[in-house]
This record gives structure tokens, sequence and C-alpha cells, in this order.
């Protein structure tokens, strides 16, 4: 069921996006591309930040949910900065 | 200038606002740093409140707070795809006030919360997120960094209340990196619609509620469960498994949530609902096990950052507010004597909360978690088997009642042996004993 559109769900969501500063990087690209079997950020995260070109794995923070799921879900190679955003910034929920 | 507090608490969700009303109370000079654009603006939970635990800190909250339903009614529904079997409890006695149990939204919730911590004398700066902790050379918690320009702030104890992900308490050392194993990750939606909607579809009053928790087939073999609340004017729907089994089964969560609202028995709940917000969070269910240090030299940890969760109830902001307000209170007391804020000296929280419900409950059920992960049949084949027998001896086909009942306990045994049944109820009475 890889149909459900995620995009439409984050669409609800009200974000303030501190644009070119993202609060989560992958340290080594080549890492996810060729060491890491599993790619679970592209599985298990709940906002679909992360997406697969073949074996390359591209992160786009602008709709995250600030859950912490990508950063434990990487526990082989432990290859991402994670950090909350600045202050004010990144997802604010209105109901929560 | 350095600016000093006697105590600075990160985090303004039920841990950091009942830690800083605490403090604030108590007449210390307190700081309470929140990284949302309003404290709630970084909170998600079902969410359901439980009095006790607020009552002992505000007790005319029932007078001011946004709350949304008192719950008078309690649905458990074990699934099977097409069908539910399941107990109701209703009683009129949850209609008696003072009420026991609340639906609430977070954002508007712990806005007001945050009022109350204002108005006891306590400094709250929220769009401010804390980077790291400070120390002296002694290792001794003496302060924060936060993002701000010249953004140190000193304080002589820093309460960690800063969430389940708690990036303080890991950078420090404090704790290790979270197992999979040991958080569950749940999303949620909420759908409005009109109130009298709500009314007639889940038979209640104005100011009634229904909460229906959900365990079985829709979390496809993961140790999990899903849920739907009652608003004033919506409904909040969701569902978590933990994150070790969604990695197994390389699944996301939001197709589970998919599934689930197409339920047969769901969708006609939710039918014509306006989405209108989608949110996802992770619970820290490791339960007594997974509870890291809690104190050390000038610091204490609260709330969700010190897994403090007791997954089996359903309870988690109870749980934050009373280690919150412990923590606080430890504090207090220390600064009362005039005693400084050591290891040895804080290690009186800890002593507090084993005193407590929430060590007692976390030890009652600890080793629940593992014998879940050990046995998936309690979450795929009993719901299953529980349905089919429902559905055996409810339809009315011909065949006699006795072949029915030899028919359902040959499906038991076939499907799990005698000495399985044995094992299972054996198993079940040792976790919950």
């Amino acid at each position: 069921m890889s149909h459900v559109n995620i995009e439409e769900k984050l669409f609800q969501n009200r974000y303030l996006v501190d644009a070119e500063r993202p609060h989560i990087r992958i340290r080594q690209p080549s890492l996810c591309e060729k060491k890491c079997a599993d790619q679970q950020c592209a599985v298990c995260c709940p906002a679909g930040c992360f997406t697969r070109e073949g074996r390359k794995v591209t992160l786009i923070t602008d709709g995250c949910l600030e859950c912490g799921t990508c950063r434990i879900v990487c526990n082989v190679h432990r290859n991402l900065d994670w950090e909350y955003p600045r202050g004010g910034y990144g997802i604010q929920f209105k109901f929560g | 200038m350095i600016e000093r507090f006697d105590a600075i608490v990160v985090g303004a969700g039920p841990a950091g606002n009942a830690a800083t009303y605490t403090l604030a109370k108590s007449g210390l000079h307190v700081l309470q740093i929140e990284r949302g654009e309003t404290a709630g603006a970084k909170n998600v939970q079902g969410a359901i409140l439980y009095a006790d635990a607020l009552e002992r800190l505000i007790p005319e909250f029932r007078d001011e707070a946004p709350l949304e339903r008192h719950i008078i009614e309690q649905r458990m529904w074990v699934m099977d795809d097409e069908s539910y079997i399941g107990t109701h409890f209703r009683s009129d006695e949850f209609n008696k006030p003072p009420h026991n149990r609340y639906t609430i939204i977070r954002a508007k919730f712990d806005k007001w919360f945050s009022k109350k911590v204002r108005e006891a004398g306590a400094l709250v700066i929220n769009e401010t997120t804390v980077t790291e902790l400070l120390r002296d050379d002694r290792g001794k918690v003496i302060g924060v960094r936060t993002d701000r320009a010249g953004g140190d702030l000193h304080a002589d104890v820093v309460i960690l209340a800063d969430g389940v992900n708690s990036t303080l308490a890991r950078k420090a050392g404090f704790r290790p990196e979270i197992e999979p194993k040991h958080v569950a990750l749940a999303v949620k939606e909420i759908h409005f619609m009109p109130r009298d909607t709500i009314e007639s579809r889940f038979n209640i009053h104005k100011g009634e509620g229904v909460v229906i928790e959900m365990l079985g087939k829709i979390t496809q073999g993961m140790m999990g469960t899903g849920f739907l609340y009652t608003n004033g004017d919506s409904v909040s729907i969701g569902i978590g498994c933990m994150l070790s089994d969604l990695m197994a089964q390389k699944t996301t969560p939001y197709e589970l949530l998919e599934r689930m609202k197409a339920h047969p028995s769901i969708r006609p709940l939710i039918q014509g609902g306006e989405m209108k917000e989608y949110a996802a969070h992770l619970i820290p269910e490791g339960g007594y096990h997974a509870i890291p240090q809690v104190f050390g030299d000038g610091w204490l940890i609260a709330g969700d950052s010190g897994m403090f969760v007791n997954a089996v109830h359903r309870e988690g902001s109870n749980l934050a507010m009373t280690t919150g307000r412990i923590a606080a209170e430890t504090v207090a007391e220390l600064f009362k004597a005039g005693q400084p804020m050591t290891a040895a000296n804080l290690a009186e929280y800890r002593r507090r909360l084993d005193d407590s419900f929430v060590m007692k409950d976390l030890m009652k059920y600890k080793d629940l978690p593992d014998i879940f992960h050990a046995n998936k049949q309690f979450l795929t084949t009993y719901p299953e088997l529980l349905n089919r027998s429902a559905y055996t001896m409810l339809r009315v086909d011909g065949v006699d009642k006795l072949s029915k009942e030899r028919e359902i306990f040959a499906d038991f045994r076939d499907k799990r042996s005698l000495f399985g049944l044995l094992g299972d109820a054996f198993k079940l009475w040792r976790a919950f004993r």
C-alpha cells in the first residue's frame, strides 16, 4: 500500500521552514548508498522525508515532524547528524 | 552580564510545566525554555488527561483548563480484518463531578498550562532551542547553552524535561541512544466534524466522551495499539507500533493508519470528517528496564526524557506531571535547607520516585515488553481466533451449538496446541500479576 500520499497529509500541517538550514543531515551519503542494506530511514520515517533513487538516499527535512525515528533506526552506521530546528522553526502543531 | 537562576527547566510539556510551576510556587527564581513558537507547538499526545496528577498541582483546573470531553465510556476492541470483538464499559458514575479523565487537545491545553506557570512567577522564554548543557571542570551541570546570541544561562540546577529524544542528556552522556525495541512510533490524525454528529455517532450527550483502544490485526502482528478519541468537535485517530517491529516488517506507520481508517467498523465513525493535522511522535515504552540514570550533579530528568511511560495502561502525561512535580519538590526542599545540588543530594528524587506509583507501576510490568516481543501470537493468532469464534457462535446456519463449540476448540488447538494454550495463559498471568 505504498500509494498513500504523504504530501497530502503534510499539507494540512503548519511549518516555519528554516530555509537552507536543515536540522538533520546525512553525514556520508556514500555510506547509505554502498554500505546500508536496509535503508530503514526511507521505510520508517512517518513524514517520508527520505526518498530513494536506486540506492541513493535523499533527505529533505521540510516536512519533518521532529519525532526522532530516523536517528534511532540508523543504528548500524549512525550516519545522521540530528538536531532540533532553531528555536521557533520547524513544525508548529495547531492541535498536537 | 550573565544572568543567574536558581533553576532552569528545559521544555514546556507536562513534565516541564509541572516542574516549573512547582518551583515558582516555592518561590525559586526559575527560568523555563521552550523551542516551540508557544508551549504545545512541539507536543503530540492522543490525548487523554488523567485528572489526578494535575489536580495535585492546580486543584481548580476544571474551571479554567481547555478540556474537550469527560470520558464516560471505554471500548476495547480486538480486531480482525473484517470484524472486532470487544468489551465496552460505560457508567453514569463517570458523569458525576469531579470527572476522572478528559480528552484534551495538547496545543490548547499546554498554552493554558504555560499561562499558569507564568502567573506562578516563572520566567518563560519560547522559540529558543537549548543546544547543550554547560558543565564545570568537575562535570557538574551549571547551566545551558541556547541558540540565541549570547545565549549561555546559568543556574544551580537544570531539570531536563525535553521529551523522548532528550538530545541534551544524550549529548552529555547521561543516557545512551534509545534502542528501537524501547520506543513506539505513533501517528495520528485529527478529523473535524459537527458536535452533534459526534454525539449521535457515539451515543453521548454534550460534554461526554468515548475512547476506543484497539489491538489485533490492525498492527499486522507488530506490538502496538490503535486508538480513537472523541474531542469536542473532532476525533483523534491514531496507531503506534514498536519501532523494532516496524523495522523488521519494513512498514511505515501511516500505511497502517490508512488501513485502519478503512476498517469497516471504523470508517463510519470518521466519515465526512475534515482532516486538519497529521502528527507523529515517539513513545518511550521500554518500561522499567529502559529507565536511565535520572539525576546527577546539578541535573534531573523528568517525563518522557526519563522514559516514564506506563505502556500497559496508556499512561504518560500523568507520569510526566508527577515526575516533574517530584523533581521540583526535591530541588525546592534542598534550596530551603541550604543544601547544594549534588548527585548525592538529588538522589532523593529517585528515592521518592521509587516510593510513588510511578516506579511501583513500572516495576509491576517490568517483564511485559519482553513477553510480548517474544510471543507474537497474542497480537495475531488470538485476535483472529476470538473473532472467528464469535462469528461461528453467532451465525445461525443449521449447525448445532455443541458442534460449533467443538469446531472452535479444535481451531484453538490447531493454532496453538494444548501445551501452547496453557503456556500462553501462564505467560499472561506472570506478566500481569
